[in-house]
């Protein structure tokens, strides 16, 4: 089983977002992705995170709606991820 | 990592781990987040820094913040900061009373384009030439936002907006003003730097432009201004993920980033 | 209590510092100038702030700017740079601020622009008339306090004659009676308060108060105070001679002393005239002139311009009598200064002619 480190993580006000994707670029280690099918209540799609957050918060920083609340573990995590193929 | 299924984390609450909150939802000095500025939009990122330094630097019981006329004017009744809201272009004019009448008051101006540099032009240029120490932030994003998107003093060649469709052209529309160079050729002006809220390093080095403007006013120097190039993909007729790279791309292509004047700096 | 020499635009200089003037920004314009200059010279002593601004509106800008943090504040200029303020003259009483505006004019052509609200919308300033340098003294002192009281710009009608007369005047501080406390001045220290304060002329409230924005609400709210300021000043009038008058003559500012003179004159003449002397031109004193227009057989308006104040003559007598215009502009060559017209001979002569008509003219009066 593969874990990756994480040393952060984020709360997501979903319906606060306005859909815009600033976010997704600008996080360094690309662990936001906007979701494909899922709105929120006022018909915008989100951001959702994946494992690997450093807490750099660049993404609060970016974000023009204030959806972000940024933490930093005091240990860093590691979280378990699927490898291809896996269950 | 692509190549991986990697699982979706919850987000809809604080960590269970023990862990320290680096940034909150809201910056301290704005009251209410939810704001109706386009998706996108990067004055709402900027705004979010002017009032992070005014909190860190424990200033919001010294702050008046003067706003001109633009979509930004729909933070004036939602900071937790006091608020004169001026007339297009006229937050220097305001401002330079306030700080007159009240020395001790940090006063930072909060302006469009449209609003500064067109409207507004001779307010800004004789604050600067009077070395009056107030602070100007201009959000410089090439258009007219809450009007529609029209074209200003500031839009550059090529530039399409509502009314230059086809580009903007030096024979018909003639030059952009490239406001900062404007102000940092004036002797009253001590700080003068252009900055952007187009990627989170921008972001942050924009804060520091603007804790380094608000210290140039404490310290009685003379004129501080901090422009800012924000997104406006509506403006722009652009995709809100294409807006970072058309604002390099095109806006700070003419009106370049850095410190164009520091007297501190010696 | 020594009374000095002072030219009129000392003696305005002199009488805004003691009212607690502590902020004034002009634009250099003739007659207006030396107001400006005194203001340089009296503000700096005693903590004030006189600002040379590069234009009028940037002039009429920072006094609103100053008037937000509570300090008292004015601005002024002569008609032409009072046009220029309009937009923000009109805006400061929508973010209902206290701004004494002072129109040294060069004739009683801005009577329009005073009473009418001159810039965009119906927003109504009260407006004070002086007809010479004493009472200059007083109203502008009076300005200050009804701009608090009200929280709206008061505009005070000065002119080229009220500049540059000299008179010996001893300007002291008058005491008008309390005023409410200032709860909605800016000062940084409501900041973090989760309450800080916001001046404006786009509304009042906060987005956290969960209220939407509503110009429309806003602007019926304004209304409702100005309503309150219309119904609670005192309309200031001076009258002569009216018990009996056959002919009335209304004139303001220092024409108005002229018109007096010449009414004064008259009746000891045997002429059956009285005078109408409105002191504030908003709130018009309409019921004095009902009341003097019901008596009479005319009613003639004197003024130095080519008729403004003769409308809200007209609306005030509402047919009671007929109502005659007796003045024109008169202006000297440079259209700077009030013009050779304004004379007592040539007053008196109009005056008589209006008398004539009204076949109330004794035997044996001098024309």
């Amino acid at each position: 089983m593969t874990t990756l480190l994480t040393r952060g993580t984020v709360v997501i006000d979903k319906e606060a977002c306005k859909g815009c994707d600033l976010c997704i670029d600008a996080c360094p280690p690309q662990v936001l992705v906007m979701t494909t099918h899922e709105l929120n209540d006022r018909g915008y799609r989100y951001p959702q995170l994946l494992p690997g957050c450093t807490g750099c918060k660049a993404c609060s920083q970016i974000c023009p709606d204030f959806v972000f609340q940024v933490y930093r573990y005091e240990t860093p995590i590691e979280i378990e991820v699927a490898d291809e193929g896996g269950a | 990592m692509t190549d991986r299924l990697l699982p979706i984390l919850p987000t809809d609450a604080p960590p269970t781990e023990p862990a320290r909150l680096v940034d909150d939802f809201t910056p301290a000095l704005i009251d209410v987040g939810a704001h109706n500025l386009c998706p996108g939009c990067g004055e709402p990122i900027a705004m979010r820094s002017v009032m992070e330094v005014i909190a860190e630097q424990d200033l919001m019981r010294q702050a008046v913040a003067v706003f001109g006329i633009g979509c930004y004017t729909a933070f004036s009744n939602n900071l937790d900061c006091e608020v004169l809201q001026a007339l297009h272009g006229r937050a220097p004019s305001l401002a330079t009373g306030v700080k007159r009448a009240m020395p001790d008051t940090v006063v930072v101006t909060i302006q469009g384009d449209g609003d500064m540099v067109n409207e507004g032009l001779q307010e800004v240029v004789h604050a600067a030439a009077r070395g009056e120490n107030i602070t100007c932030v201009l959000l410089n994003n090439g258009v007219f936002g809450e009007t529609g998107g029209h074209m200003t003093a500031t839009t550059t060649l090529g530039q399409r907006t509502k009314n230059s469709l086809e580009g903007r052209n030096a024979a018909d529309h003639g030059y952009p003003i490239q406001m900062a160079a404007l102000l940092a050729g004036l002797e009253g002006s001590a700080y003068v730097a252009r900055g952007a809220v187009n990627t989170a390093g921008n972001v942050s080095r924009t804060k520091r432009m603007i804790e380094k403007a608000v210290d140039v006013q404490r310290r009685g120097l003379g004129f501080s201004f901090v422009e800012i190039l924000t997104m406006c993909p509506t403006g722009w007729f652009v995709e809100t993920e294409e807006a970072p790279a058309y604002l390099d791309g095109t806006i700070a292509a003419v009106h370049a980033g850095g410190v164009l004047k520091d007297v501190t700096s010696t | 209590m020594v009374a000095q020499l002072m030219e009129g635009s000392e003696a305005i200089a002199a009488a805004m510092t003691a009212a607690g003037c502590r902020f004034f920004s002009g634009y250099p314009m003739t007659p207006f100038t030396e107001v400006l200059e005194h203001m340089a010279k009296k503000l700096p002593p005693v903590g004030g702030v006189c600002m040379n601004a590069e234009s009028e509106l940037e002039a009429v800008g920072m006094a609103w700017g100053a008037a937000a943090t509570g300090t008292r504040s004015a601005t002024g200029s002569t008609g032409q740079g009072l046009s220029l303020m309009q937009e923000s003259i009109t805006e400061l009483s929508l973010a209902r601020l206290p701004v004494v505006v002072l129109n040294m004019a060069r004739s009683q052509a801005e009577y329009w622009q005073a009473t009418r609200g001159g810039g965009h919308g119906d927003w109504r300033r009260i407006v004070l008339a002086p007809m010479d340098v004493g009472e200059a003294t007083e109203l502008v002192q009076l300005a200050f306090h009804l701009a608090d009281r009200w929280r709206n710009p008061v505009i005070v009608y000065g002119d080229y004659y009220i500049a540059h007369t000299y008179q010996s005047v001893d300007v002291q501080p008058i005491d008008f009676g309390p005023l409410p406390e200032n709860e909605w001045a800016l000062t940084g220290a409501t900041g973090g308060s989760g309450r800080a304060r916001l001046v404006s002329p786009l509304g009042d409230t906060k987005q956290r108060d969960d209220v939407g924005y509503d110009l429309a609400d806003y602007y019926r709210r304004v209304h409702a105070h100005q309503v309150a300021m219309i119904e609670g000043t005192e309309a200031l009038v001076e009258t002569g001679h009216l018990d009996d008058a056959e002919v009335v003559v209304v004139a303001f500012g220092t024409p108005g002393k002229f018109v007096r003179f010449v009414v004064e004159e008259l009746r000891a003449e045997g002429v059956p005239v009285g005078y109408v002397r409105p002191i504030t031109l908003f709130p018009f004193p309409s019921t004095v002139v009902q009341a003097a227009a019901q008596r009479a057989r005319v009613v003639g308006v004197y003024e130095n311009s080519n008729g403004q104040l003769v409308d809200d003559v007209r609306l005030a007598v509402l047919g009671a009598a007929p109502v005659e215009f007796i003045g024109g502009l008169s202006l000297d060559g440079s259209a700077f200064g009030i013009g050779p017209e304004i004379t007592v001979p040539e007053i008196r002569a109009r005056v008589l002619r209006l008398c004539e008509s009204a076949g109330c003219v004794p035997e044996g009066v001098a024309r």
